[in-house]
């Protein structure tokens, strides 16, 4: 019988506390070892920018980049929704129609029935959630594959939509309120006090878990790189809302226009709320354990077929809210809305941003990275005065690269056991 | 030794179509005793532990719980008594870090927030108890660990749950020379603390290092379930692979019809089993 075990006493974790230093290294061991998280999709974000700001010097002003906010953000929201549905390992093909539908219930209501704005938007999260819960039930219930669910979905959403705006023709949306979503921007000294309280909110969190992990002796991040967080989110922040603040009309007697536009507050509480969701509740812990393991999260009592089914409700609960988003810019709803690129483009910045299309990997920043990626390649192209064809070909390759880097980096975490 | 046993089964009969895969079978688990279950490849030993947490139901039998008839319909039940099985896949989510996988399923909270420090900290403790030294963070991937560290990690999780009868399902089959000896450690202090333990395994040596009783099948039948210093190292074996060793499993009588290579004759389907 083997008696070489030594008696250790202690507890398991008795590394030493980590510096600046050691936490830089190890940041920079974890990216060599293939968990490289959402650096491509900053890389790309950063040298794009840089390459059009180059070509076309338009595109480094303050009303292109205000643009790139309303043109980007219903892919983004969509994308948001997407992320749950990826982390389990399944795909919805039919979020971009389930958008368009639930666009159309949105018009209908509001404009053909003449409701006020919250009943129509009620209206069209509530359809999102309906769509969400059937495609959850086929899938987890009847089991079918979420492809051929989804691309059944596909079809059949088209058809509502078309059926909705009765062939063909458009409904325009006039509500003030759902107009002002993607058309009107906050008053300057709104958006810089969403701004503080946003750094403050962070800063508050992460202060709080310095202080809780440090009092209770658990191995905590240095002081110093907490602090360099929260001081990179306030200067990126502030930069964002000083150059939204500037004057950006053609004609300032005529009318002014400045200010952060109103979507990009919706997107940023929806992004720290399903933050929230993934990360702090064990909702999200679950999620993540269906998506690693199904088995394993089956035999700890999760209830896989829920998670699932609520996936699918999340994801075209937000291909609503950005369906909402859509027809506020387009400001109608036509049967093509969230039709065309918008479903690929959602799937392309989730997998853009760091979203494995494996399952068991994604947080909702990547559909935000991802997304405004995507929404740097349409805008810039289209200032290069690049046709549509071409843009669609740049977008495709950039999606395939990502897919590279995301299995790439599989494969090497695989190699040095990180994942 | 307890009067009672924690868990006591009669009777026993299991099959997957025309295979029987257990016949009759009685067993016990006794609080502050390690049970080993020993037995060949195909013996029903996994089929048994399988129908204890519920994962298959039973054609017949009954089950009793602190001397009390309960019936366990599923895994859910199964954890509701207390029976918690760590498998040999050990069913540990890759993406997820340690502490994350130890307490999967029961969280601790905060309201709707998730309590991280209090689950680390009780993991840290556990852990700290189970003498890990190998494992570099808590809050490292499980896919990053190796054989062995996995294999604490599932215990500690089985052991992190309320739990009053802890199955181990070859626990050493991939571990080196010290992490056995951890583990087995691990397991006698598992019983120390009042747990019902039962061990399966095929190591005779680990058997024999912590069991206090040993319950071998053979060919879907319990042929003994004795103390563990009433039998020798031998005889187990003899049980193990004929199914009788003395006095002890199978009656001797040769029965009529088939007598070929010893397999125990009353067996009507041996050839049907895989």
């Amino acid at each position: 019988m083997t008696t070489t075990a030594v008696k250790r006493e202690g507890p398991a974790a008795v590394a030493p506390a980590p510096t600046v230093g050691s936490h830089l290294h190890n940041y920079w061991r974890r990216v060599r070892g293939g968990d490289i998280g959402a650096l491509p999709a900053v890389g790309m974000l950063v040298l794009l920018s840089a390459a059009f700001s180059i070509a076309r010097p338009s595109f480094l002003t303050a009303g292109n980049f205000a643009n790139l906010f309303t043109q980007g953000a219903a892919v983004t929201l969509i994308s948001m929704g997407l992320v749950f549905v990826l982390l389990l390992g399944e795909i919805d093909l039919s979020a971009g129609f389930a958008s368009g539908v639930c666009a159309a219930v949105l018009a209908n209501v509001v404009t053909v029935f003449g409701y006020p704005w919250y009943v129509a938007v009620l209206a069209a999260v509530a359809t999102g959630a309906v769509i969400g819960t059937l495609l959850g039930l086929l899938v987890a219930k009847v089991g079918i594959p979420s492809f051929v669910v989804t691309l059944a979905g596909f079809l059949a959403f088209q058809g509502i939509a078309l059926m909705l705006v009765e062939e063909g023709k458009n409904i325009s949306v006039r509500d003030d309120v759902l107009l002002a979503i993607a058309n009107r921007n906050l008053p300057p000294a709104v958006g810089w006090l969403l701004a503080a309280v946003a750094v403050a909110g962070y800063a508050a969190v992460q202060l709080h878990r310095h202080w809780q992990r440090s009092t209770r002796g658990l191995l905590a991040d240095p002081i110093a790189v907490v602090l360099a967080r929260i001081g990179a989110l306030a200067v990126i922040l502030g930069v964002a809302v000083f150059i939204l603040n500037l004057e950006r009309s053609r004609n300032v007697l005529f009318t002014s226009l400045k200010g952060v536009p109103i979507v990009v507050p919706i997107i940023a509480v929806l992004l720290i709320v399903w933050t929230f969701v993934l990360q702090r509740t064990s909702y999200g812990r679950h999620v993540y354990a269906v998506g690693g393991n199904r088995e394993a999260a089956r035999r700890a009592g999760i209830n896989v077929d829920r998670i699932r089914i609520s996936v699918f409700v999340i994801c075209s609960g937000m291909a609503a809210v950005g369906g909402i988003v859509a027809a506020s810019r387009a400001n109608s709803v036509d049967p093509n809305t969230g039709g065309s690129s918008v479903l690929l483009y959602a799937v392309g910045a989730a997998v853009i941003g760091g979203t494995s299309l494996f399952g068991g990997k994604g947080r909702v920043l990547d559909a935000v990275l991802g997304g405004a990626v995507i929404a740097v390649i349409d805008n810039g192209m289209g200032l290069m005065g690049y046709s549509s064809g071409r843009k669609y070909v740049v977008t495709g390759i950039v999606l395939l690269g990502a897919a590279t880097i995301d299995a790439l980096s599989r494969r090497r975490a695989a190699a040095t056991g990180n994942r | 030794m307890s009067a009672t046993p924690l868990l006591e089964l009669r009777g026993i009969d299991k099959s997957f179509g025309p295979v029987q895969v257990l016949r009759n079978v009685d067993f016990a688990a006794h609080p502050g005793e390690v049970t080993a279950l020993v037995g060949d490849n195909g013996a029903g030993k996994s089929t048994l532990v399988k129908c204890i947490s519920g994962i298959y139901p039973t054609d017949a039998g009954e089950f009793l719980f602190d001397g009390q008839p309960v019936s366990i319909n599923g895994p859910r039940d199964a954890a509701t008594l207390g029976i918690e099985v760590v498998y040999q896949d050990l069913a540990l989510c890759d993406n997820l870090d340690i502490v994350q996988n130890m307490f999967l399923g029961r969280e601790k909270r905060n309201g709707i927030v998730l309590d991280e420090p209090t689950m680390e900290q009780l993991a840290a403790e556990t852990l700290a108890g189970l003498s890990v030294r190998t494992v570099k963070s808590l809050r490292q991937h499980v896919s990053s660990l190796s054989g062995g560290q996995r294999q604490t990690v599932a215990i500690a999780k089985a052991v992190l749950w309320n739990s009053k009868l802890v199955i181990l399902d070859e626990p050493t089959a991939a571990l080196g020379v010290a992490q056995t000896a951890q583990v087995l450690e691990l397991v006698r202090r598992l019983a120390d603390n009042g747990l019902a333990v039962v061990l399966i395994s095929h190591n005779m040596n680990d058997v024999f290092a912590v069991s206090d009783r040993i319950a071998a099948l053979y060919l879907g039948q319990m042929v003994a379930q004795v103390k563990s210093t009433d039998i020798t190292h031998s005889q187990v074996v003899e049980l193990i692979t004929a199914g009788r060793s003395g006095s002890l499993g199978l009656p001797a009588d040769p029965a009529p019809g088939s007598n070929g290579n010893g397999a125990e004759p009353a067996d009507p389907t041996p050839g049907a089993v895989r």
